[in-house]
């Protein structure tokens, strides 16, 4: 277990979960990483620490650089528990440690851990030196929870972006040169889908303050560190905040009887009639949080459910409720399904698509099983209906 | 009595009874006498970002 050096003085010092595959509901195929980083500056200074059952791991590769006991610094960037975990025994081991956290990070580590610790409160603008080197805190409330701060070392031009710009990505490699860019990229479109998305506004202002900022590096809380591609994962927050989408379109949908899958293809016909790329989401096949790695980009979001006992499927109603908490922007929405008697399914998919804000095309509803007459006419009045928008 | 007003971005729920005493805004202030610089004590969000509770 070896630290990993950002420069001369800065090291990483995290730990790997390389088994983790469900980070609360969030497929995590690829496992993740919890990253803190240790400043060897006149103040010795650990940035955030690790999940608690990998502590041990996190003390290992401190210990090749320092005795963890000598920390003078912690900084606290976010309460949440896989960067938090290790706390309540590094600060029995450096009980007199200052641990400086933002305004609602002291509020939510009184509350969480119970512990009266050494609290030092920053808000944006506010800086401490190091020795050589100091650090400039920016509070990212919101992205993604109240408590999460950012820290800038101007001297080495190293933004510690916490859970901005992460990715869930269990490696050995550190850098953004070390490892295949479209897998760190895929993985950060996807981090963003199903932590950031609501918070677009808040996103907005954090990436307002980093472009006041000269960057050579981004030290993220997980996954890669940016070195030689942070224009260009900063240009794609960009658009994930602005909420910027494709001439693309997601055909989600679960079946009973396979007539509501017989709608779901004649839909898809429209869409492809119309040159539109088109891609098919079976709920029993995928994970609703890798559905929300293509939700992020696409204009047509078309949900499709049968009628059970006067509801729509729970496969449906699943995808729909976290879709609607993660709130995506400026979407096409189409309502779609089969029933046999009732029929409910249908308006209750159409009611969260409107919720959400989504402009809509016409819901179709078929009773029992659609003829290939019909599934004719319902390409057809799609791909008319797709003009009016 | 003075409506309650509740951030949309968060959920906090600003009560005139209570006020934001930690931010400077007294117990008793109705919402509208709030300062416009005032933001959501939890997540940072304007004051236009509230809405009446009713």
């Amino acid at each position: 277990m070896q630290p990993v050096a950002l420069n001369d003085f800065i090291y990483w010092v995290g730990a790997i979960d390389w088994d983790l595959r469900n980070f609360h509901g969030y497929m995590t195929q690829r496992g993740s990483t919890y990253n803190a980083y240790l400043i060897m500056d006149e103040k010795i200074t650990l940035i955030d620490t690790v999940k608690y059952y990998l502590y041990d791991e996190m003390i290992e590769r401190i210990s090749k650089v320092v005795d963890p006991s000598k920390i003078d610094i912690i900084i606290s960037n976010h309460v949440e528990m896989d960067h938090s975990g290790g706390l309540p025994r590094l600060m029995e081991l450096c009980p007199n440690a200052t641990l400086i956290t933002s305004p609602n990070g002291a509020k939510g580590l009184e509350t969480h851990y119970k512990k009266h610790w050494n609290y030092k409160i920053m808000k944006t603008g506010d800086s401490i030196q190091l020795g050589k080197t100091s650090l400039q805190f920016i509070l990212e409330q919101m992205v993604h929870w109240p408590d999460n701060m950012a820290c800038y070392m101007p001297q080495t031009k190293i933004l510690f972006s916490n859970d901005a710009f992460g990715q869930h990505l269990a490696t050995s490699e550190r850098f953004d040169s070390q490892y295949p860019l479209d897998i760190i990229m895929l993985e950060a479109k996807k981090y963003y889908a199903n932590i950031v998305l609501p918070y677009d506004t808040q996103t907005q202002k954090v990436l307002d303050a980093v472009s006041t900022l000269d960057i050579a590096m981004i030290a993220p809380s997980h996954g890669i560190i940016w070195k030689d591609h942070v224009g260009a994962i900063v240009t794609q927050y960009n658009n994930w905040a602005a909420n910027k989408t494709k001439e693309k379109a997601l055909i989600i949908y679960d079946t009973m009887w396979n007539s509501t899958k017989l709608i779901a293809h004649a839909i898809k016909n429209a869409f492809e009639q119309k040159h539109i790329p088109v891609q098919m989401y079976d709920l029993k096949t995928i994970h609703i949080s890798d559905i929300m790695t293509d939700v992020l980009d696409a204009k047509y979001i078309c949900v499709g459910s049968p009628t059970l006992n006067n509801n729509m499927l729970p496969t449906v109603a699943a995808f729909l409720t976290y879709c609607k908490g993660l709130a995506p922007k400026n979407r096409v929405g189409l309502a779609f399904g089969s029933y046999g008697w009732g029929g409910q399914s249908v308006a209750q998919v159409e009611a969260i698509l409107a919720e959400m804000g989504w402009k809509l095309l016409p819901a179709i509803k078929v009773n029992y099983v659609p003829d290939a007459q019909l599934l004719v006419t319902i390409a057809q009045q799609v791909f008319e209906n797709l003009h009016t928008m | 009595m003075d409506k309650k007003y509740e951030c949309t971005v968060c959920g906090y729920i600003y009560d005139p009874k209570e006020g934001d005493p930690d931010n400077g805004i007294k117990a008793g202030t109705a919402f509208k006498d709030i300062p416009d610089d005032w933001v959501c004590p939890v997540c940072g969000a304007g004051k236009d970002q509230f809405e009446p509770v009713d």
